[in-house]
C-alpha cells in the first residue's frame, strides 16, 4: 500500500519544480507551461487526501474538476494574451516586457 | 413566527435591491435616455414600496411581533469562533419606518420627475437618488450594525455627491464637502464605538444586544474606565455622536443649512424622510442599550447628554430659523429643531413618542420641502419671462422669501398643502399629526418634571416649549411671506402654478401630515380616543423594548399648554407677518431686535467661530506660519539690530535658519531624493522579481507558522 | 514490493522527471511534449487513487485540449522558437534555491503528520455521487454555473484579445 504522504510529496516536488519554472523561465509560454504543473500539483493533493480521508464525500473530486475548469480558462486567456503580446512585440520573452519599471 | 415562515424574512431581504439594480441600470445602461432613467428609478421604488407594505401590514398582524420578529440571517464571512452573520430583521420600530420609507420617498421620486426636468445631468440625478433609497431601505431592514453602518456610510456618499449635484456652482460643491466632513467627525466616533461594542459583546446583531438582559445587565455592570462611565453607557455615547453628525445635531449642525444647495428632491430626500432620520432611527433602536447604562454605573450621565443636545438643538435651531431670509434655509432650521426633540424626547427616556414624531416628521417635512420646491420653481420660471432684458445684469435669488409674496393665488395647491405642512410642523391642535406626536414628547417632559419632579425633564420641557413657541412664528412668518399679501418682485408675480407630477406628491403627503397622527391619540382623549380607538403606535411600537413602556394617559394640562403654546406662536407670527403684509423692498420686522437679530441671522456666529477655530489656523499653518515666522525674525532682527549683542544673536539666527532650519528641510527633501532614487532600483518592472519576492514571503510565513513553534517548542 | 508500489514509483517518476525538463529544456516544443508527458503521469496517479473519471478527465481535456492549444501558441511565436536564447533569466539561481527551501520546508511537514495508514473503500457509486452533487443546488450547482459563465468568458475574452485588430 503506498501511505498518503508518499503521493503529498509527489504533488510538493511537483508544485515547486512548478514554482521554479514560473520564476526563472523567460518564455511567457514555458511560464505558462509551469503554472499548469503548478495546478496539477494541487490536483495531486486534492485527490490523494478524497481518497484517503474522505473517499465518501464528492468534495475532493468536485473541487479537482474546478481546478480543471479554471485551468482550461487561464489557459485559453493566458495564450491569447501571449500572442496578443507577441503581435504588438515581437517577442514572448517577459525580460522585455517590463512597462511596470518605476 | 411559526406561520411567518421563510417567505417574510425573504421579502424583507429583496427590499433594499431594486433601487440598488436600479442604479446600476441607469448608471451603466440608461443614463442616455431621460425618460428610461426615471422609469426605472420609479419601477424601482414602487417595488419596494409594494415589498415593503406587504411586510408592514403582516408586521403589523403578527402578534408579539417584538419577541418574534421577522428576521433571518445567513453567516457571511466564517472568521473564526465569530462568524459576521448579515441578516434581516424587521420589529414594530423597523415596521414602521417601513411603512414611512418607501412610501415618501415613492413621492419624491415622482415629484422629481417633474422638478428636474430639462436638467443636463438628469439620469445622474436618479442614479444617485436610487442608490440612496438602496442604502436607506438597507439601513431599515438590517439586523446589525454593521449593515447599518453600511446603509449609512453608502447614504453619507450620496449626501455628498447630491449636495454637490450641481457642482459648477461654488457654494455646492462647498457645502457638499462642508457635509461630507462635518458628518465624517461623527461617523468616525460611531466606528469606534461598533468596533467597541463588538468587542466586548462578540457580536452586532440588534436581537442578541437589545433583547438579552444578560448581555445589557453584564454592559451596565462592566466599568469602561473612561469617566466611570459603563460600556454600556459609553458605547451608546459613541454611537450617539454618529446621529449627532448624521441628524446635524450641535456642535455638528453647520452642514445641514448649507446642504440646501442641492435640489430640492434631494433635500427633501435627505434632510426629512431618510438621511437625517437614520440617525434618529440608530439612537431610537440603540435606546435598550442607552437605557441599561442608566442603572449601571456612571448612572443617567449618557441620558443626560443625549437630552441636552437635543433639548438645545432643538431650542438653537428654531431661534435660527427665525431670522434666515432662504426659504429653504428655514426649512432646514426646522429640521435639525425638530431632530432634536427626537433626541431630546430619547434622553428623557420617550422611546416611543421619539419614534411616533420621527414618522410624522418625515411626512410633514418631505411635504414641507417639496411644497418649497415647488414655489422656487415656479418663482425661477416665473423670473425668466419677467426679467429676460433686465435680469441679467442683476443677481436673482429664486430662494429668498423676501422676492415673493402673494403666491397663494397663482398656486392654490401648493400653498395649500405648503399650509397643512407647516400647521403640522407647528403642531396646529387636533388637526394635524405634528399636533400628536409632539404634544407626546411634551408631555412625556412635563410629566416627568412635574409629576416625578426630575430636573432633566423640567429643562428638556421649559427648552422644548420655547422652540415649539418659535416654531410656530416662524412657520407663520414662512407663509406669510411667500403667499400671503402681494407679489414683491415680477418673478412671483408671473409664477404658475407646477405641473402634476409635482402636485400629486404636494396633495398625497399632506393628506398623511394630517392625518397620520390619528395612529397615536392618547388613551383617554375626549372624543377622539372613542373614535379612533386606543394609541395604536404606543402599543405597537412599545413591543420594540424588553420592558413595554407604560403608555401615557391623557392629561388635559400639557395637551391644553403645547396646543396654547403653538396657536401663540403661530398667532405671533401672523401678527408680525401676515396682518400687514410687507411691502417690496420693506425690511424685514425683526430686524427692529437689533443685535439679538443680526446674531440669529448670523447663526450665533456658530460657523463663523468654527471657521475661525478650525478651518482658519489650519489654513494659517499650513501656508502663513512659516512665512510670518520669518518675517517676526527679520523685524526683530532690524529692529534691535543697533546693538551688538542683538546682531551676532541675529547673525546667530540666520546662522541656524540657515544650518539646522534649511539643513533639516532640504536634508528632508534630499534625503526622500536619495532613497527614491535607490528604491527605484527595486521596482524592476520585471513580474517573475515580484513573484520571487512573493513566494520569499510565503516561506517566510511557513517558518513563522511551522518551523519557528517547533524551535520554541509549542 | 507490490505492483502498485512499482506502478506508483513509475508514475511519480514520470511525472516529476518530464515535470522537471519542462521547465528545463531549452525548445520550447520539446517543454510541450515533456509537459504532456508529466500530465500522462499524473493521470496515471489518479488512477492509482481510484479516481478514474478524474483521469479520464486529465487525458481529454489536459492533454487532448490544453496541450493542444500550447502547442498552437508555441507556432504561432514562431519567431521565439527558431533561434531560442538562453531559456532562464538571470535570476533562475535564486530561483532554485527558493525552490527547493520551499520543498524542503513542506517535505518533513507532510512526511512527519500521522497520516491515517489504511483508506476506507471507495464506495461503488462515486461516481454517479459526483455527477449528481455537481447539479444539486445545495452543493456545487452555483459554482458549476458560475465556472460555465467563468469559461465562456475567458472564450470570448480570448477571441477579444488575440483578434487580428486592423
Amino acid at each position: 500500500m503506498v501511505s498518503l504522504s508518499a503521493y503529498l510529496l509527489v504533488a510538493a516536488a511537483l508544485f515547486c519544480t512548478g514554482v521554479y519554472g514560473v520564476l526563472a523561465r523567460r518564455n511567457a509560454i514555458a511560464i505558462l507551461m509551469a503554472i499548469e504543473l503548478m495546478l496539477n500539483a494541487v490536483n495531486i493533493t486534492l485527490v490523494a487526501f478524497w481518497r484517503y480521508l474522505h473517499p465518501a464525500a464528492t468534495t475532493g473530486q468536485a473541487f479537482a474538476l474546478f481546478v480543471l475548469v479554471v485551468a482550461a480558462a487561464e489557459a485559453a486567456a493566458g495564450l491569447a494574451l501571449i500572442i496578443s503580446t507577441y503581435r504588438n512585440r515581437e517577442t514572448v520573452d517577459v525580460e522585455n516586457i517590463d512597462l511596470l519599471k518605476g | 413566527m411559526e406561520t411567518q415562515g421563510t417567505l417574510l424574512p425573504l421579502l424583507v431581504a429583496l427590499i433594499p435591491w431594486p433601487p440598488f439594480i436600479a442604479f446600476g441600470l441607469i448608471a451603466l445602461v440608461a443614463n442616455r435616455w431621460k425618460r428610461l432613467s426615471h422609469t426605472l428609478a420609479i419601477l424601482s421604488v414602487a417595488i419596494s414600496f409594494v415589498l415593503s407594505q406587504v411586510v408592514f401590514w403582516a408586521a403589523i398582524r403578527t402578534e408579539h411581533l417584538g419577541e418574534h420578529p421577522i428576521a433571518a440571517r445567513i453567516v457571511w464571512l466564517p472568521v473564526g469562533a465569530r462568524p459576521l452573520e448579515f441578516g434581516v430583521l424587521v420589529d414594530p420600530l423597523g415596521a414602521v419606518m417601513l411603512f414611512m420609507v418607501p412610501l415618501v420617498s415613492l413621492m419624491i421620486f415622482i415629484y422629481s420627475v417633474g422638478y428636474m426636468a430639462g436638467d443636463p445631468h438628469y439620469s445622474r440625478f436618479f442614479a444617485l437618488l436610487s442608490l440612496f433609497e438602496a442604502a436607506m431601505l438597507l439601513l431599515v431592514v438590517a439586523d446589525n450594525l454593521l449593515m447599518l453602518f453600511i446603509g449609512w456610510e453608502v447614504m453619507g456618499f450620496c449626501s455628498y455627491a447630491l449636495i454637490g449635484f450641481w457642482f459648477r456652482k461654488p457654494s455646492a460643491y462647498r457645502a457638499a464637502v462642508k457635509a461630507f466632513m462635518t458628518t465624517r467627525v461623527g461617523d468616525v466616533v460611531m466606528l469606534l464605538g461598533i468596533a467597541y461594542l463588538y468587542a466586548q459583546t462578540g457580536t452586532l446583531n440588534f436581537h442578541d444586544i437589545l433583547r438579552n438582559p444578560e448581555t445589557l445587565k453584564a454592559l451596565a455592570e462592566t466599568p469602561s474606565y473612561v469617566a466611570g462611565l459603563s460600556v454600556a453607557a459609553l458605547a451608546s455615547l459613541l454611537l450617539f455622536a454618529g446621529t449627532v453628525g448624521k441628524s446635524a445635531q450641535f456642535p455638528l449642525h453647520v452642514w445641514l443649512p448649507d446642504a440646501m444647495e442641492g435640489p430640492t428632491p434631494v433635500s427633501a430626500m435627505i434632510h426629512a424622510a431618510t438621511m437625517v432620520s437614520a440617525g434618529v432611527y440608530t439612537t431610537i433602536r440603540m435606546f435598550p442599550l442607552l437605557q441599561a447604562g442608566q442603572h449601571g454605573l456612571g448612572g443617567e450621565a449618557a441620558f443626560w447628554v443625549v437630552a441636552l443636545i437635543g433639548a438645545f438643538t432643538a431650542f438653537m435651531a428654531a431661534t435660527m430659523g427665525m431670522a434666515q431670509n432662504d426659504i429653504k434655509r428655514v426649512l432646514a432650521y426646522s429640521t435639525i429643531s425638530q431632530l432634536g426633540y427626537m433626541l431630546a424626547a430619547v434622553g428623557i427616556g420617550a422611546y416611543v413618542a421619539a419614534a411616533f414624531h420621527l414618522i410624522t416628521h418625515a411626512f410633514f417635512k418631505a411635504l414641507l420641502f417639496l411644497g418649497s420646491g415647488s414655489v422656487i420653481h415656479a418663482v425661477e420660471h416665473g423670473h425668466h419671462p419677467a426679467g429676460s432684458h433686465k435680469g441679467h445684469g442683476e443677481p436673482f435669488d429664486p430662494n429668498d422669501m423676501f422676492n415673493m409674496g402673494g403666491l397663494s393665488r397663482r398656486m392654490p395647491v401648493t400653498f395649500w398643502t405648503f399650509l397643512a405642512g407647516g400647521l403640522s410642523l407647528a403642531g396646529f391642535p387636533l388637526i394635524t399629526a405634528g399636533f400628536w406626536s409632539k404634544d407626546e414628547i411634551l408631555g412625556e417632559a412635563f410629566r416627568g418634571a412635574f409629576e416625578k419632579g426630575e430636573v432633566l425633564p423640567l429643562l428638556v420641557f421649559l427648552l422644548l416649549a420655547t422652540a415649539a413657541l418659535l416654531t410656530g412664528f416662524y412657520t407663520m412668518r414662512q407663509i406669510a411671506l411667500t403667499f400671503l399679501g402681494e407679489p414683491r418682485t415680477a418673478a412671483a408675480a408671473h409664477a404658475e402654478e407646477s405641473p402634476g407630477a409635482m402636485i400629486f406628491p404636494l396633495v398625497f403627503l399632506a393628506f398623511f401630515a394630517l392625518l397620520g397622527g390619528f395612529v397615536g391619540v392618547p388613551e383617554g382623549f375626549p372624543v377622539l380616543s372613542g373614535l379612533v380607538g386606543r394609541n395604536w403606535f404606543h402599543a405597537f411600537v412599545g413591543g420594540t423594548l424588553l420592558e413595554h413602556p407604560e403608555a401615557l394617559p391623557f392629561h388635559p394640562a400639557p395637551v391644553l399648554l403645547s396646543s396654547a403654546i403653538a396657536l401663540a406662536g403661530l398667532f405671533l407670527g401672523w401678527w408680525v407677518y401676515g396682518r400687514r403684509p410687507l411691502a417690496a423692498g420693506a425690511p424685514d420686522p425683526l430686524a427692529r431686535l437689533g443685535p439679538v437679530y443680526t446674531f440669529l441671522k448670523n447663526r450665533w456666529y456658530i460657523d463663523d467661530l468654527y471657521h475661525l477655530l478650525f478651518v482658519r489656523p489650519t489654513l494659517w499653518l499650513a501656508e502663513r506660519a512659516v512665512a510670518l515666522f520669518m518675517d517676526r525674525v527679520v523685524i526683530d532682527g532690524l529692529l534691535h539690530g543697533i546693538a551688538d549683542a542683538v546682531w551676532s544673536m541675529g547673525a546667530a539666527l540666520r546662522l541656524f535658519d540657515r544650518v539646522v532650519v534649511n539643513g533639516i528641510g532640504d536634508g528632508i527633501g534630499e534625503a526622500v531624493k536619495a532613497a527614491g532614487r535607490e528604491l527605484r532600483a527595486l521596482q524592476t518592472g520585471l513580474v517573475q522579481n515580484y513573484l520571487l519576492v512573493v513566494v520569499l514571503g510565503i516561506l517566510g510565513f511557513i517558518v513563522l507558522y511551522t518551523v519557528a513553534p517547533m524551535l520554541i517548542g509549542f | 514490493m507490490t505492483l502498485l508500489q512499482g506502478m506508483f514509483l513509475l508514475f511519480a517518476l514520470l511525472t516529476l522527471g518530464a515535470g522537471l525538463m519542462t521547465v528545463l529544456s531549452r525548445h520550447l516544443f520539446h517543454a510541450v511534449l515533456y509537459l504532456i508527458l508529466s500530465l500522462v503521469g499524473v493521470a496515471g496517479l489518479f488512477v492509482l487513487l481510484e479516481a478514474e473519471f478524474l483521469a479520464g478527465v486529465q487525458v481529454l481535456i489536459y492533454i487532448g485540449a490544453i496541450s493542444i492549444l500550447i502547442i498552437f501558441a508555441v507556432m504561432l511565436t514562431r519567431g521565439m522558437a527558431r533561434n531560442p536564447g538562453p531559456p532562464l533569466n538571470n535570476q533562475s539561481l535564486a530561483a532554485a534555491v527558493i525552490a527547493g527551501l520551499f520543498f524542503l520546508l513542506l517535505a518533513p511537514v507532510l512526511a512527519g503528520f500521522p497520516w491515517p495508514q489504511a483508506a476506507p473503500p471507495v464506495p461503488g457509486d462515486a461516481i454517479e455521487a459526483l455527477g449528481r452533487s455537481l447539479v444539486d443546488p445545495v452543493q456545487f450547482a452555483l459554482p458549476f454555473e458560475l465556472a460555465s459563465v467563468m469559461i465562456l468568458a475567458a472564450l470570448v475574452g480570448a477571441i477579444f484579445i488575440a483578434r487580428e485588430k486592423r
